[in-house]
């Protein structure tokens, strides 16, 4: 058991991936009905939080889902973990479809898949003792470690970076970043395969948010545990992901290796998304090095979502044809291999600034396109 | 023991014009477990139409402090000491008539989360014009044509039907466009923005901010920017003040605070914060413990617990004296000038990849 | 919003349907004998089986129920006479229709709850708003701890306090007694006042609670927060915003007191020796009259259901995200 933890270097690198396929989605749907109408309310549509998903995640490796919010990347890994069944579409872990399994049939698989939440203070139930939450998964899968399980517990929570004298305690007395590592240790507890990660540093403070980034880091690699990490904040998925999907509106627009999608993405809303990261520019007296957009309003409604390209009534390459036919995520001429994008007429593999500022904003537009001394003859008059 | 040396004792050279000027702010809340000291001698400057950035984590006095300004803490559990002067006028002292008419008419705030910030009550329009009624003695009519007015400048689409809209019919950026109208209605001079973005997506973060950035630069209004997100602030603020558990740990322009920054704490925010351009071959370097309690806040310097660099100053100085924040460019550590700059050139900088 | 009514309106009848069904069952086609209960005590077969027959004991049980509930619709025609719509039936203990029975009762019944209500939301709920607003000052330390005190009475201790010195100690009112209000209205405030007051007492503390902790939530709201930041007065927010979200939970509570308490508020009643809803359902299950138990049951689950709507209809009148979805 102990070896386990302690796996030497070799699979560390991260960036070898492995070619079979620990997780395979395809075709995955979620909708989630929407009660109307009248006299008798009936189902009148449907939240189409995912819409034909597919991805691969193979042993070991890091894979990153960015998207804003309503993009479906949340429900993705609910579907992943189970939490949810998938309304179609095929889930398939080491060969088996678990798609559809039944709560019997998941049972073996549960302890290889599993969670870590967002919210450190809702996740842990505040009336159990840290030992009782880490070891309460291996006492639901009937597992006696050698030693038995205060052992592991201790031995848990040491690699989590906590005092193992602490299992008795409660977690209300722990900080937000040192009961996330509580998490962390319960998703360890039963040496799983494979950790689908939903916003695992969002609610932390910056300080904290790097020591969790880390640590998770270390057990991805030290342990080869394969992540799904689901993240909105783009910096912090590409610290941590070999590959990297952007989802938009319950679909995948593009994936591809980190390198691809943050330095080479052809799909204008993956350039979109990177021009809006604020950033700190640690070099002075330069111009901006990155290009501007700036969208045009919020996410639609996955209630009624565009037809075809989804992300077209934002896009400022759109024509008709993204109207009426939706793209294939296929790769593109020019693309490395597994950079997969979605888009009839794909941008430049570049994020440089460009000649012209992309900016959609009508209000934006409006305010900028005054010449200043103008609004200044106003502001006093 | 603790040495507390009166920090920032001498009254700062005020600014150019002076335009918002605190000194010495101190803000105790009395709780269950006893007083809470949240800001512990603040001083701060802010110029007219300009913009200063106070970056912190949770608990670092922020928030508090720009409650404070507008007057808006609870009076029955909070004591506040120290001055607060806008445009020549101290408001700390001034009765609550007074600042009313000060509050959304020359100071404005927007929140974090404009869905709670707005009342589910009342329409949008209704909300916008209410205080333009109130502080420009406008009718009900005018008030309202303002109302769409604003609503079309901060880039609502059709805003005479949504004005009749209520916040619940809005998504998250068009509220917050919604909010950023009813603190500009009355043309303010200081616009106070408390994390504005932060409950906003990536993408509406970004126009949200050219928004209030082009809106600065057409009202000419002075912005204090609160956030915990150094990338916003290194494109919102033209001065930068960071805060630790109650009181500020540097300051100055943004190209001095960020590009070569002087307090461990500031070393440690970026060591900690991935970037679309960080060598990847680096792990993050966090700051190693957690926050403190302000209710028994370590003495002398209060980021020393988690400190990596104590031990270059002499003996136990920075547990027992609290280092001072001179005005303008400086940073509150007991390092020499010279160490903080040669640490930074030598081992902060090349960690930043 | 009407489809919203409606649709509540509909599902109400089908409820009550299904209330009046399960009444039926439970107390007709359960084993205890209805026709023996009927009968009384120096019961003959030959009675009985009058008894039974006069019932419709002797049919089919699908025909029964179908009497009876039809019988509510269209009335019904019993040997003793006609029982016009609504019928539910005839007390078995006076021989009086259960219906008119009700009905001598529910003016008494109806003047103690709106009555009361009226008092404890004009004084209770007054009381918690100031001492909201004037949280911390001594204003609000009297109503805190009077409120206390308050609710910690109850009727039968507070009603004969009252009553012996008001009443018997110095002569200074009458026993309670009711007055139809349209025969002589200060007889009737006069009679009432007592048990209205002593009752409203009781629920003023208990709403004065209430009504400052649900306002002290909703001073502290954001958006109530953004109102002051705008420059508006305290006393505006207070009104204007703070007001209206409070409102949700008293409107909540006060639902569910008012149509228990329309369904008969025994304790007053029998404190006071008076005779209303709550005292009919006691004397019928003393007296095992099942159609007057069965009777008065309906009539409640009636209110319960109407007040029900109208709390659901106030709700989407404070709150517009509930009208408008």
């Amino acid at each position: 058991m102990t070896e386990d933890l302690v796996l030497p270097a070799g699979r560390g690198t991260g960036d070898a991936v492995a070619p079979e396929p620990l997780l395979q989605v395809s075709g995955l749907v979620k909708h989630f009905p929407v009660k109307g109408g009248f006299p008798i309310r009936r189902t009148v549509g449907a939240v189409q939080a995912v819409d034909g998903l597919d991805l691969v995640v193979h042993a070991g490796e890091s894979f990153g889902l960015v998207g804003e919010s309503g993009c479906g990347k949340s429900t993705t890994g609910r579907l992943i973990t189970r939490l949810l069944e998938p309304t179609h579409g095929t889930i398939t872990y080491r060969g088996r479809d678990i798609g559809h399994a039944t709560r019997r049939q998941l049972a073996p698989i549960r302890s290889e898949i599993q969670m870590i939440f967002q919210d450190p203070y809702s996740s842990l139930n505040p009336r159990q003792t840290v030992g009782k939450i880490i070891s309460g998964p291996m006492e639901i899968n009937g597992i006696e470690p050698e030693g038995g399980r205060e052992k592991r517990v201790r031995e848990l929570l040491e690699i989590v970076g906590l005092n193992p004298e602490h299992f008795n305690r409660f977690p209300h007395e722990f900080s937000g970043g040192q009961r996330q590592r509580i998490g962390v240790a319960r998703a360890l507890a039963l040496e799983p395969k494979l950790i689908v990660a939903d916003e695992p540093v969002s609610a932390l403070d910056v300080s904290i948010q790097a020591q969790v980034v880390n640590l998770l880091q270390q057990v991805q690699r030290e342990l080869g545990i394969a992540f799904v990490f689901i993240a909105h904040d783009l910096a912090v998925v590409r610290h941590f992901s070999q590959r990297v999907a952007v989802m938009y509106l319950g679909k995948i627009i593009e994936v591809g290796d980190r390198d691809s999608i943050y330095t080479r993405p052809r799909h204008p809303y993956t350039h979109a998304l990177l021009s809006a990261v604020p950033e700190v520019n640690l070099v002075s007296g330069e111009g901006p090095q990155r290009e501007r957009i700036r969208l045009a309003g919020d996410v639609p409604s996955p209630i009624s979502p565009p037809s075809g390209c989804r992300f077209r009534t934002r896009c400022w390459k759109a024509q008709d044809k993204c109207a009426a036919e939706e793209p294939p995520l296929i790769r593109l001429s020019g693309n490395r291999d597994g950079h997969l994008t979605a888009c009839h007429f794909p941008e430049e593999p570049t994020t440089e600034p460009r000649d012209e500022d992309i900016v959609l904003d009508p209000a934006l537009t409006a305010l900028e396109d005054r010449p200043a001394a103008d609004a200044e003859a106003e502001r006093e008059g | 023991m603790t040495t507390v040396t009166k920090a920032e004792g001498a009254p700062a050279p005020t600014g150019p014009d002076g335009f918002l000027s605190v000194r010495d702010l101190q803000v105790t809340f009395s709780t269950e477990d006893g007083p809470v000291k949240a800001v512990d001698g603040l001083s701060f400057d802010l110029d007219r139409g300009t913009t200063l950035g106070i970056v912190g984590e949770s608990g670092s006095g922020k928030s508090v402090t720009n409650l404070t300004i507008l007057g808006l803490h609870d009076p029955l559990f909070t004591t506040v000491d120290g001055e607060i002067v806008l445009d020549g006028k101290e408001l700390i002292t001034a009765t609550e008539k007074e600042m009313e008419r000060l509050r959304g008419n020359r100071v404005a705030m927007i929140f974090q989360d404009p869905l709670t910030a707005l009342s589910p009550f009342y329409s949008i329009g209704r909300q916008i014009a209410e205080p333009y009624m109130k502080h420009n003695g406008a009718s009900k009519k005018a008030a309202w044509e303002r109302a769409v007015e604003m609503l079309a400048k901060v880039g609502i689409p059709n805003p005479k039907e949504r004005a009749r809209d209520y916040p619940h019919q809005f998504s998250g950026g068009m509220r917050q466009r919604a909010m950023i109208a009813m603190a500009l209605v009355c043309d303010p001079d200081l616009l106070i923005a408390d994390e504005p973005t932060t409950a906003l997506d990536v993408t509406v973060q970004a126009q949200i901010l050219d928004l209030l950035k082009d809106l600065q630069r057409e009202f000419g209004t002075g912005i204090v920017f609160i956030t915990h997100d150094l990338g916003v602030i290194a494109d919102m603020a033209d001065d930068i003040m960071v805060m630790y558990a109650g009181r500020a740990v540097e300051r100055g322009t943004v190209d001095e605070v960020l590009r070569s920054p002087q307090h461990p704490y500031t070393w440690g925010l970026l060591n900690s914060m991935p970037r679309l351009d960080s060598d990847l071959g680096t792990p993050l370097s966090p700051i190693p413990g957690t926050p403190p309690s302000l209710l028994t806040p370590p003495p002398g310097c209060r980021f020393h617990p988690r400190c990596t660099f104590r031990d270059r100053v002499g003996g136990d100085r920075c547990a027992t004296e609290r280092p001072l924040l001179a005005p303008d460019r400086s940073s509150a550590c007991h390092l020499g000038a010279e160490q903080k700059r040669t640490i930074f050139v030598e081992e902060i900088r090349p960690r930043l990849g | 919003m009407l489809q919203f009514i409606i649709r509540r309106t509909v599902g109400a009848f089908v409820t009550l349907f299904l209330i009046g069904a399960a009444t039926f069952f439970l107390f007709v086609a359960a084993p205890s004998d209805y026709a023996s209960l009927a009968c009384g005590k120096d019961c003959s077969p030959q009675r009985l089986a009058d008894i039974r027959d006069a019932l419709g004991l002797n049919l089919p049980l699908a025909q029964q129920f179908w009497d009876f509930m039809s019988g509510i619709v269209t009335g019904r025609d019993y040997p003793t006479g006609h029982c016009s719509a609504p019928c539910l039936g005839v007390s078995f203990y006076s021989g009086d229709m259960v219906w008119s029975t009700i009905m001598d009762r529910f003016p008494l019944t109806l003047t103690l709850t709106a009555g009361g209500a009226v008092v404890f939301l004009l004084i209770g709920v007054g009381a918690g708003m100031i001492a909201a607003y004037r949280r911390g000052t001594l204003v609000d330390k009297v109503a805190t701890g009077a409120s206390m005190v308050l609710s910690s009475f109850q009727i039968y201790f507070l009603g004969p306090v009252v009553l012996t010195i008001l009443v018997y100690g110095t002569g200074w009112m009458e026993d309670p007694k009711y007055v139809p209000l349209t025969q002589d209205p200060v007889g009737w405030f006069v009679g009432m006042s007592i048990p209205v007051c002593v009752m409203a007492t009781i629920f003023t503390a208990q709403y004065t609670r209430m009504a400052r902790s649900s306002m002290i939530e909703q001073l502290a709201e954001d958006h109530v927060r953004t109102a002051r930041a705008k420059g508006m007065s305290r006393r505006y927010v207070f009104l204007r915003y703070a007001w209206r979200g409070s409102l949700i939970p008293i409107v909540t509570v006060l639902g569910i007191d008012v149509s228990s308490m329309l369904g008969g508020a025994v304790v007053t009643e029998l404190t006071f020796s008076l005779q209303g809803i709550g005292r009919l359902a006691v004397d019928g299950a003393v007296n095992k009259d099942l159609p007057l138990t069965m009777g008065v049951m309906l009539f409640g689950a009636f209110f319960i259901l109407l007040i029900n709507i109208l709390t659901d209809i106030t709700y989407a009148w404070i709150d517009p995200r509930i009208r408008l979805s």
